[in-house]
């Protein structure tokens, strides 16, 4: 399988803290990946240095091939790198509908070809995203009406509609009525088998991410701590150590 | 415009006599200026007011002083008097838009900053004014400096009024309960400290400091009716350069302005001096945005 | 008692309302001879609140500036009709492409500088940039400088010239409300929403945020110009700081009047132009100076008690009654 992502030593530091220090870790294409470690321990902040959020101290990104460490936010998810966030965010005075439409990739032209879109336009994905999710009756509510759980679904359905390669999922679990969870990890690889689409996800959650990825990265402090299979990840004993210490 | 620049350049001391002149009136605009950090970092609100609460407190100042108060007594009872203003418009206004959003707060502090205008335009006449103490100006290098005695009494009490309630903030219990609201108002409230209060207060001594600003604008320079918008801006300018809370800053700033202005207004003419004032204004906020943008980061 | 009235207008179709809006306004200079000007104003007043509502309202910019593009507008047209030396109406028609032009222009520059300021710095260096265009065209010379400029006369013969301008400014308002109302049914217009709600968010999802936001800023622009361009010419006269670059008449009115008909929706900036123009003419000359203390008044009582607007009382009033029904 080719590498689809190629994180190399990148770096990244607020004032005095490192948060993220030579951190390394690849995705291959239509794979799913997690990325685990404990609280503070730079997960996030990777996620902002990969999507363009602010400049990278050092190290470099190689997204399909190419370079993006030099590039923006919007350069770099046109070419099919999204992500979602930890705290989720979306429109919160417009419509799931509305939400979804302005997230397709349609969107990302130019104004030119944004006027010529009726507003309406993508329906039909819309909506079978929206049902995908399970949000298809919530289709007319505005998006800050909804509970916090349904806004992460919302975040992830506005995701998928803009067809990305790779998709970074920050923590898709957290918040999320436990009864649900199982029903969530379905998705998400439905998600990547059926849309095509490869995963990046940050979970705290061990038993979730051990039953989805297939290659696992786990840091602490900013550093990649150990990485590989779930199995090879779960009998590490630093990664043990960096949990429970942690805990 | 190019004349008046070589004129500066020429004649050295010519320029000091303009750049000093203009330090003196920062003072003023510095002491404006700490007013409004103190509402901005405590209430969290542009309090687009505030020149308009200096002007205010100028004409009080000018008014006492024609009743016969002596010069002395102008600044405490402009200040006096504009506390308790700004006091009672925190009570009718501003607390109904401390937690609103802060476009709410501009245009409400916007509303009364028009309120204010034409009040004190009807009742004492849009007339330049200002109220002479008679003190004579001394002289320097044979002349070619001159200095009004009362511009540098002003700068002088102008950094006693600010540094009187810096001191006030630091020691006294109710600048102690200021401090702890500005930095979390839920935990203070949670304390026990009555936060509603102390946003009272903190708005009547920013009421306090512009009466002092006023009462020296009137005696040491002029007011009328309208300079009010000039001196928000110059306000808003000089906290947003030294950044909120950074006393030593907004003096620093508050003096470059003044001068800076003052040579502005020479090089350019006297009719374009307010247009600088805006200008610079926008200039600094572009820039500032500009500097964040290359950091990739955004300012809120 | 005014539900059912609210009722049956929404469930008119909006074609009938503009057509019936539509004769009226074509027919009223002709039923109310005497009130000619006052109606063409309120075209302008039309104008004023929903190209604030675009950045306002739609994108979540709150400008305090946009009065710049009307006071070109003004000046521009003023200066071709001076110095053209052509026939009055070639003149004129020159004038105002050169103000739309003048005016698309300075929001692409000012856009490509402003843009990036976010929240209530936007708003103050909005403030800045109007008040300090006003000093500057006080000061310069070769348009007037303080003593303004004056217009010249209309070749046509008594009552003409009013309703000449009558009908230029309601065709300005109605091309201005037909292209809203076009462009919100895009996919601009949602692109537009979404910065509103989260500028981050829409930038991270690909949306082209700086250009959409400037082509936003220009379409207003270009319809602040053209209205700036014929107002001139309705008051025959023009001052830098009193007419056109009023921060604090015009320059506030487009505020208010859009917040007091509903930010941020098609009709609300239009309702709230009708209401503000109709209640200032009609109690404007009680308050005999006390005018500009009562505007005063009059925003710090909308922004504290009614924020909402018109449009989103009715909203809120018609889902407290389906909630009540249910
Ligand atoms: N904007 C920021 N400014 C300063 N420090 C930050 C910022 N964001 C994160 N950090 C610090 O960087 C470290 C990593 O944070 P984060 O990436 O959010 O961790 P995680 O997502 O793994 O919980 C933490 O120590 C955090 O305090
Ligand atoms: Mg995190």
């Amino acid at each position: 399988m080719t590498l689809l992502l190629d994180v190399r030593d990148v770096t990244k530091r607020y004032g005095g803290v490192v948060a993220n220090d030579a951190v390394s870790l690849q995705v291959r294409e239509g794979e799913i990946a997690g990325l685990i470690g404990p609280n503070g321990s730079g997960k996030t902040t990777l996620f902002g240095a990969i999507t363009g959020a602010y400049p990278v101290d050092g190290g470099d990104v190689i997204f399909n091939g190419a370079s993006i460490s030099h590039l923006r936010v919007g350069p770099i998810v046109r070419q099919g790198l999204a992500r979602t966030y930890q705290q989720t965010r979306i429109y919160g005075e417009m419509t799931c509908m509305e939400n979804m439409q302005i997230s397709s990739r349609a969107s990302q032209g130019n104004v030119m070809s944004l006027l010529r879109l009726k507003a309406r336009g993508a329906q039909t994905r819309a909506e079978d995203l929206l049902s995908f999710v399970g949000l298809h009756e919530k289709r007319f509510e505005y998006g800050g009406r909804l509970s916090f759980g349904q806004q992460k679904l919302l975040e992830f359905a506005m995701a998928l509609m803009s067809e990305p390669k790779l998709l970074l999922l920050d923590e898709p679990t957290a918040g999320i009525n436990p009864t649900l969870i199982n029903g969530l990890i379905d998705r998400l690889q439905r998600a990547n088998k059926e849309l095509g689409v490869t995963l990046l996800v940050i979970e705290h959650n061990m038993r979730v991410i051990m039953n989805l990825a297939e290659h696992i990265t786990c840091l602490a402090h900013g550093r990649v701590l150990a990485s590989g299979t779930p199995d090879e990840v779960r009998n590490d004993p630093r990664v043990l150590d960096a949990y429970l210490g942690a805990q | 415009m190019v004349d008046n620049f070589l004129l500066l350049v020429q004649n050295p001391n010519f320029a000091l006599d303009v750049v000093l002149n203009g330090l003196l009136a920062g003072a003023i605009f510095a002491l404006a200026a700490y007013g409004m950090s103190l509402v901005w970092g405590v209430l969290n609100i542009v309090n687009i007011v505030q020149g308009e609460l200096v002007v205010l407190g100028g004409y009080i100042a000018y008014a006492a002083l024609s009743h016969g108060v002596p010069a002395y007594a102008a600044l405490p009872v402009s200040a006096l008097a504009m506390f308790a203003i700004g006091w009672g418009l925190y009570y009718t206004v501003i607390f109904r838009v401390v937690d609103k959003d802060l476009f709410i707060s501009i245009l409400a502090t916007f509303g009364l900053s028009i309120v204010i205008q034409q009040l004190t335009n009807t009742i004492f006449g849009s007339d330049v004014r200002s109220f002479d103490t008679g003190l004579g100006s001394f002289y320097m290098l044979d002349g070619a400096v001159t200095v009004a005695w009362i511009k540098v009494i002003a700068f002088v009490l102008a950094m006693v009024s600010g540094g009187v309630l810096w001191l006030f903030l630091r020691h006294a219990r109710l600048g102690q309960a200021i401090r702890a609201t500005a930095q979390n108002p839920r935990a203070a409230h949670i304390l026990g400290i009555n936060t509603d209060r102390v946003y009272a207060m903190t708005y009547g001594l920013n009421g306090a400091l512009c009466g002092a600003a006023g009462s020296l604008a009137v005696m040491a320079w002029t007011i009328h009716p309208y300079i009010g918008l000039p001196y928000t801006v110059r306000s808003f300018m000089i906290v947003v350069v030294a950044g909120l809370g950074n006393v030593g800053g907004v003096v620093v700033a508050g003096l470059s302005l003044g001068a800076l202005e003052n040579v502005a207004g020479f090089v350019l003419g006297a009719e374009y001096q307010i247009a600088f004032v805006f200008t610079l204004m926008v200039l600094i906020l572009v820039w500032r945005n500009w500097r964040a943008a290359r950091r990739r980061t955004y300012l809120s | 008692m005014i539900d059912p009235v609210l009722d049956r207008l929404r469930k008119t179709p909006e074609w009938l309302v503009l057509v019936v809006l539509g004769l009226v306004s074509l027919a009223a200079p002709f039923i109310m001879p005497g009130l000619v000007t006052q109606l063409a104003f309120l075209w302008l007043m039309v104008v004023f609140a929903q190209t604030w509502d675009v950045l306002g309202g739609q994108l979540g910019y709150n400008s305090f500036g946009n009065v710049i593009f009307f006071g070109i507008g003004c000046y521009a047209t003023a200066v071709m009709q001076r110095d053209s030396g052509l026939p009055y109406f070639d003149a004129l028609t020159l004038g105002l492409l050169l103000s739309a032009l003048l005016a698309l222009v300075a929001a692409l520059v000012f856009g490509a500088a402003l843009l990036g300021i976010r929240g209530h710095y936007f708003a103050i260096a909005t403030l800045g940039l109007g008040i300090a265009a006003g000093e500057l065209a006080a000061g310069w010379d070769y348009i007037g400088a303080g003593s303004g400029m004056s217009l010249p006369l209309f070749p046509g013969e008594l009552g003409s010239r009013e309703l000449f301008f009558y009908f230029v400014m309601l065709a300005i308002a109605a091309v201005c409300f037909l292209t809203l109302r076009w462009l919100y049914g895009t996919r601009f217009g949602l692109a537009m929403n979404a910065i509103r709600d989260d500028e981050d968010k829409a930038e991270a999802m690909g949306l082209h945020t700086t250009a959409i936001k400037t082509v936003a800023w220009a379409i207003s622009a270009v319809f602040l110009g053209l209205a700036g361009g014929v107002a001139g010419n309705m008051l025959g006269f023009i001052d830098p700081r009193d007419v056109a670059f009023s921060g604090a008449t015009f320059g506030v009115w487009m505020v208010l009047m859009a917040i007091l008909g509903g930010k941020g929706t098609l009709w609300g900036p239009v309702i709230g132009a009708i209401v503000f123009h109709i209640t200032k003419e009609l109690f404007w000359t009680y308050l005999l100076g006390w005018q500009r203390v009562a505007l005063g008044v009059l925003i710090v009582l909308i922004v504290l008690f009614f924020p909402q607007g018109i449009m989103g009382w009715l909203a809120d009033r018609r889902r407290a009654r389906a909630g009540g029904a249910a």
